[in-house]
């Protein structure tokens, strides 16, 4: 069993990374990765949603009918946003203000949905529940990294207002790494998102290759 | 015929069941959350009203001093009316212009003389690293209205330079200011032609 878990989280957070392998959920990816910051408060707030539906519907899996099961996870999904929303606006009011307009977004994240299909309406509750995370939080990381990318090269900044997603304590993650207006501003345009994610999974498909594991078919292992 | 209705009652079930499952938990995280929703929301209008009305100009809670007016376009026009010992000495309310990426909302303070207390952009879709310079936070560029008023400069100046007017654009944005430059406008205009209904009671 433990090689089962180790697999989950392999396949999540890179041999099956939703953004770098199975090019899943690209209108957040696009929208949300001007900054690392925004990246990651976009990830995380996905990789919440992933886990409770996951879990919601590997519970449930025995009571939704083959028939009506696409309409239920829509769902699940959507309630699971609409909670995410609702609590952060009330209790998170400071994260909710940067990213509020993107929680809705999430329900068009293709992304979700495909791990409910794919993975939690097959297998085990607590495999399903890793799954959620480890696919989320590979979500986040891929979101982070593009971030960055345009982050430093669009407007030479690094995490710039972190502590008003993660709070005071995270201002050290706040940095110039170019002088001022020397950023290269497509990178911040939504052509510099094209140009980083493509980058990024040739970057990832090249060390595949050099590891021997060739090139990852997407979904190949678990679908 | 029969098993086939009989499924599709069932599946009709299967969904129904969820919806009022799901349907109960997000009513009860609604009553849950309201309250701090709305507290929420009115610190924000608090916090944006504070930026263009100083603290020291009033005594009232200018959110709870509100009034309604129709503006040249016929939109309504929330104002929200500064006191000290009961007179006005100032108001704030919202103006809007159209910028390079749809509408710019501005929050406007006006003291009772019709000069700016302060402007700051409440939303806005300009392009980051471009447009979005008219952001108190990104740089000061909107800072620089504080004090003027429709005859200083004279109404045929208030434009970007461009255009004639005494503005600066700032490098790569013209749109924007513009957008911006004109809102401002409009909203001391709507407050010169209301201007005997907002300080009435003086």
């Amino acid at each position: 069993m433990a090689t089962d878990y180790q697999r989950i989280v392999k396949d999540g957070l890179w041999d099956n990374n939703g953004v770098l392998c199975m090019l899943l959920g690209m209108c957040p990816t696009m929208a949300m990765t001007t900054s690392a910051t925004n990246g990651l408060g976009m990830g995380l707030a996905t990789a919440v949603v992933m886990a409770a539906s996951n879990l919601l519907v590997a519970l449930f899996r025995d009571r939704i009918t083959q028939e009506v099961r696409i309409p239920v996870y829509i769902l699940i999904v959507a309630a699971m946003v609409t909670l995410v929303d609702l609590t952060m606006n009330a209790w998170m009011h400071e994260l909710y203000k940067v990213l509020g307009l993107f929680i809705a977004l999430i329900v068009s994240n293709c992304l979700p949905l495909a791990r409910l299909e794919a993975f939690a309406s097959k297998e085990p509750v607590l495999n399903s529940l890793l799954d959620g995370i480890f696919m989320g939080l590979g979500f986040t990381i891929s979101l982070t990294v593009i971030g960055a990318v345009r982050e430093i090269i669009g407007s030479g900044t690094l995490f710039a207002d972190a502590s008003l997603l993660l709070g005071p304590a995270f201002k050290f993650l706040e940095m110039r790494i170019l002088p001022e207006d020397t950023g290269v501003l497509v990178m911040i345009l939504p052509p510099g998102g094209f140009l980083v994610a493509g980058l990024l999974v040739v970057a990832k498909r090249i060390l595949d290759v050099r590891a021997g594991k060739g090139i990852q078919m997407a979904g190949a292992h678990s679908v | 015929m029969k098993i086939g209705n009989l499924l599709h009652v069932r599946h009709g079930l299967v969904l129904g069941c969820f919806c009022l499952g799901f349907g109960l938990v997000l009513a009860f995280t609604d009553r849950l959350t309201s309250k701090d929703i709305a507290a929420r929301a009115l610190e924000d209008r608090q916090n944006s009203l504070s930026q263009v009305i100083p603290g020291s100009i009033h005594d009232n809670d200018p959110v709870e001093d509100k009034l309604v007016i129709k503006d040249a376009g016929n939109r309504d026009i929330t104002v929200y009316r500064s006191r000290l010992q009961g007179k006005v000495t100032g108001v704030a309310f919202e103006s809007f212009g159209t910028g390079y990426g749809g509408e710019i909302r501005l929050m406007l303070g006006v003291d009772d003389q019709g000069r700016l207390l302060g402007v700051r952009v409440l939303a806005h879709h300009e392009t980051p690293g471009l447009g979005d310079k008219i952001e108190s936070k990104k740089s000061d560029w909107i800072l620089r209205f504080t004090g003027l008023s429709l005859g200083n400069p004279p109404v045929e100046r208030w434009k970007v330079k461009k255009d004639g007017g005494q503005f600066d654009q700032f490098a790569g944005a013209t749109i924007t200011p513009r957008g911006v430059v004109r809102a401002i406008k409009s909203g001391l205009d709507f407050y010169a032609a209301n201007k005997a209904s907002l300080i009435a009671e003086n």
